[in-house]
C-alpha cells in the first residue's frame, strides 16, 4: 500500500530533479533544438502537401532528400572542393593574422604603415576586387583566385583581435617579465600569445564563418570553368529551375558553416577551460 | 610548537642552499667601506634616491623631491596616506618607469653587464599579479623558468618557497581557484624562489587574515636576519611596520614627500614578546601620530 502511495510523488519529482541536474543540462541543450528543428521539417513537409506549393518555388523536404540522393557524387565532388577552400583560406588567415599583428607589436612603425591598408582591404567590397584578382592570378588558376579572396576575407578579424590582444597584457605581468629579463622570445611565448588567446580565439569564430562566405562569394564571382565547388552547383542548379537541387547544395554549405562554428567552439573550450572566465564554469 | 619548529627548518634549509652575500659582493661607489668592519657595512647604502620627483603625463604629481638612502641589510617601511606615492616610489628603486627629476643609484656593483641595474631584485606587486593560465607551480617557477632553469631541476626550490608560504598542498590549482590572501602568497613566494638580495615588497600581507599574516611576518624576519637581505616594505599597518622594521620612512599626502624617518632601535630577534612591550607601544604611538601629520600635510584629496 505504503510503495504504490509513494510512486507517484518519485515520478513527478523525477523530471525536476533531472533537469537541475548538469548532464541533464548538457543532454537538453542537445535535444531541444534538433527536436525543433525536426518538428518544423515535418511542419514544412505537411504544409507542402497540403497547400499543394509548386517544387520549383519550395520543394517539400523529402523531394530535397531526393534530389541529395540522386546528385550524391557530383554534389560530394563539389563539397569537398569548397570545404577545402575554406579550410586552407581559414588556415591561412590565421597564420598571417597571427604572424603579422606579431610583427607590428614588436616594430610600431611598420603597424603605422601597414594598418590602415589592413583596414581598406578589409572595406573594400570583395566583390568588387574579385574579377582583377582573376586577371592578374590568371583564368587558368582560377582555385588560386578563389583561395586569395576567401583568405582576404578571413584575415581582418584575426589581425585586429591579436592585436588588440597583445595590447590588453597585464601591464604588471609585462613589469615582471621585464624585472626577469625576460626575452622577447619568452615574452611573446611564455605571456603575449596565452593572454591573448581568448581573444585570438574570438576572432577565429568569425574568421570561420567569413572563410566559408568567401569562397561561395569567389566562387560566384568567378563563373564557371574549373570552378565547381557548392556555390557553383547552386547557379547551376538555378539555371535549370531545379529548386530541390538548389537546396540540397544550400543544405550541405549550412552544414559546412555548422561544423566550423562547432569545431571552434570547441577548440575554444578545450584551451580555455582550465583558466578563462568564459569557459569556467565557476562553483558558487 | 610544531608549527615553530616548522618555520625553522624552512629558514635552515633556506639558509644551507643560499650562498650568503658578503662585504665584497656590494662594493659602495660612494661611501668608503672597511672591509673588515661588520658596523660600517649595515650603512652602506645600497640604493641613493637623489632628489626624486615623478609627475605622471595625466599632471598628477606622486612625488615631490625625495632624498632617501637605504642601506644594506636595513629592513625599510614606507608608511603613508593612500595615493601619496609609496606603489611609484618602489617601481621606480625597481628600474619600472623614470623619474620626472632627479636620479636613482645603484652601487655599480649591482648593475650587470647590460647596464641595467638590481641583478637580484624580488619585487610583490600590490596586487596578486598571477597568469591565470599556469598552475601555482608554474607561476612561482617562472622568474627560474625565465633564467633559464629546467623544470626539474627548479623543482625543489619552488617546492620550498610553496612551503614557505604555507601553498604546498595548492601547487597544482589554478589562480581562479584561490582566495585573494592565497593568491597573494602565490605572489610572494615567486618573489622568494630566486632568492633576491633584495625585496621590494608592496603591501603583501594586507589580504591576509592576522593569524597567517603574523606567520609571513616572523618567517620574513627569520629570512631577512639569516640572509642579510635588504628590504623596501609598504604598509598600512603601523603595527606591522614597527614590528618588522629597523626602520620607518613616513611620507606626506600627495605630492608625496618624507615627513619622518623613525629609526626602531629594538633588537633583532623580534618575537611576540616584543609585540607586548613597552618600547613597541611607543613606537606605534610614535608612528601614528607622525602618519596623522603627514596625512594633514598633503595637499590632495585621499
Ligand atoms: N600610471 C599612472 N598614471 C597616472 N597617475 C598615476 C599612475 N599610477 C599612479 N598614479 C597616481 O599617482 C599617485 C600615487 O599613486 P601610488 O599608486 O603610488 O599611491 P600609493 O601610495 O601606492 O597608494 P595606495 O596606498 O593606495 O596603494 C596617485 O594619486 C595616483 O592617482
Ligand atoms: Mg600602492
Amino acid at each position: 500500500m505504503s510503495v504504490i502511495a509513494t510512486e507517484p510523488r518519485r515520478l513527478r519529482l523525477l523530471p525536476l530533479h533531472f533537469m537541475r541536474s548538469e548532464t541533464a543540462g548538457r543532454w537538453l541543450h542537445a535535444v531541444v533544438p534538433i527536436t525543433f528543428v525536426l518538428f518544423l521539417v515535418v511542419v514544412w513537409e505537411i504544409a507542402v502537401r497540403e497547400l499543394g506549393v509548386s517544387k520549383v518555388i519550395l520543394p517539400a523536404p523529402s523531394v530535397i532528400g531526393e534530389a541529395l540522393a540522386q546528385n550524391w557524387p557530383v554534389l560530394l565532388r563539389s563539397l569537398a572542393i569548397t570545404f577545402s577552400v575554406m579550410i586552407e583560406a581559414f588556415l591561412l588567415a590565421v597564420l598571417s593574422g597571427i604572424g603579422m599583428s606579431v610583427i607590428f607589436a614588436r616594430f610600431r612603425i611598420l603597424e603605422m604603415a601597414v594598418f590602415p591598408l589592413a583596414v581598406i582591404l578589409q572595406v573594400t567590397p570583395m566583390i568588387a576586387i574579385a574579377p582583377l584578382l582573376l586577371i592578374w592570378v590568371g583564368l587558368d588558376h582560377v582555385d588560386r583566385a578563389l583561395l586569395i579572396l576567401a583568405t582576404v576575407v578571413a584575415f581582418f578579424p584575426i589581425l585586429s583581435n591579436t592585436t588588440l590582444g597583445l595590447r590588453s597584457v597585464d601591464h604588471n605581468l609585462r613589469d615582471l617579465f621585464l624585472l626577469n629579463r625576460a626575452t622577447s622570445w619568452q615574452r611573446l611565448v611564455e605571456l603575449e600569445l596565452p593572454s591573448s588567446l581568448p581573444y585570438i580565439l574570438g576572432g577565429m569564430k568569425i574568421s570561420g564563418g567569413l572563410a566559408l562566405i568567401g569562397s561561395v562569394v569567389a566562387e560566384f564571382v568567378a563563373g564557371s570553368g574549373s570552378a565547381t565547388g557548392l556555390a557553383w552547383r547552386i547557379v547551376e542548379a538555378a539555371n535549370d529551375l531545379d529548386t530541390p537541387r538548389m537546396f540540397a547544395a544550400l543544405f550541405l554549405l549550412s552544414g559546412l558553416g555548422v561544423f566550423n562554428f562547432a569545431a571552434l567552439t570547441a577548440l575554444q573550450h578545450l584551451l580555455l577551460r582550465t583558466w578563462h572566465e568564459s569557459a569556467i564554469r565557476t562553483e558558487r | 610548537m610544531a608549527r615553530e619548529g616548522n618555520v625553522v627548518n624552512l629558514v635552515e634549509n633556506f639558509k644551507t642552499s643560499i650562498v650568503m652575500p658578503t662585504a665584497q659582493s656590494f662594493p659602495a661607489k660612494t661611501v668608503p667601506v672597511m672591509e673588515s668592519d661588520a658596523v660600517a657595512t649595515s650603512k652602506r647604502p645600497i640604493i641613493r634616491i637623489d632628489g626624486v620627483t615623478k609627475t605622471y603625463r595625466n599632471g598628477t604629481n606622486a612625488l615631490e623631491k625625495i632624498d632617501l638612502d637605504i642601506n644594506a641589510g636595513e629592513f625599510v617601511s614606507l608608511v603613508g596616506p593612500s595615493g601619496c606615492g609609496k606603489s611609484t616610489l618602489l617601481r621606480l628603486i625597481a628600474g619600472l618607469g623614470t623619474a620626472s627629476a632627479g636620479e636613482i643609484d645603484w652601487p655599480t656593483s649591482t648593475y650587470d653587464a647590460k647596464g641595467h641595474p638590481m641583478p637580484d631584485l624580488g619585487f610583490v606587486f600590490q596586487e596578486p599579479t598571477l597568469m591565470p593560465w599556469r598552475t601555482v607551480f608554474d607561476n612561482v617557477y617562472l622568474p627560474l623558468k625565465l633564467g633559464g632553469v629546467k623544470r626539474k631541476d627548479a623543482h625543489d626550490r619552488v617546492t620550498e618557497a610553496l612551503e614557505m608560504t604555507g601553498l604546498a598542498r595548492f601547487a597544482a590549482a589554478y589562480p581562479r581557484q584561490l582566495s585573494g590572501g592565497m593568491k597573494m602568497r602565490v605572489s610572494i613566494a615567486r618573489a622568494l624562489v630566486k632568492r633576491p638580495k633584495i625585496l621590494l615588497m608592496d603591501e603583501p600581507f594586507a589580504a591576509l587574515d592576522e593569524i597567517t599574516r603574523t606567520k609571513l611576518n616572523n618567517d620574513l624576519l627569520h629570512l631577512w636576519e639569516q640572509q642579510g637581505w635588504t628590504v623596501v616594505f609598504v604598509t598600512h599597518s603601523i603595527y606591522e611596520s614597527v614590528y618588522l622594521s629597523s626602520r620607518i620612512v613616513v611620507m606626506t599626502g600627495r605630492p608625496g614627500r618624507l615627513s619622518d624617518d623613525i629609526e626602531i632601535d629594538a633588537a633583532y630577534p623580534r618575537n611576540e614578546a616584543f609585540r607586548t612591550s613597552s618600547d613597541y607601544g611607543e613606537y606605534c604611538t610614535r608612528v601614528s601620530a607622525a602618519l596623522h601629520s603627514a596625512s594633514a600635510a598633503g595637499d590632495g584629496e585621499h
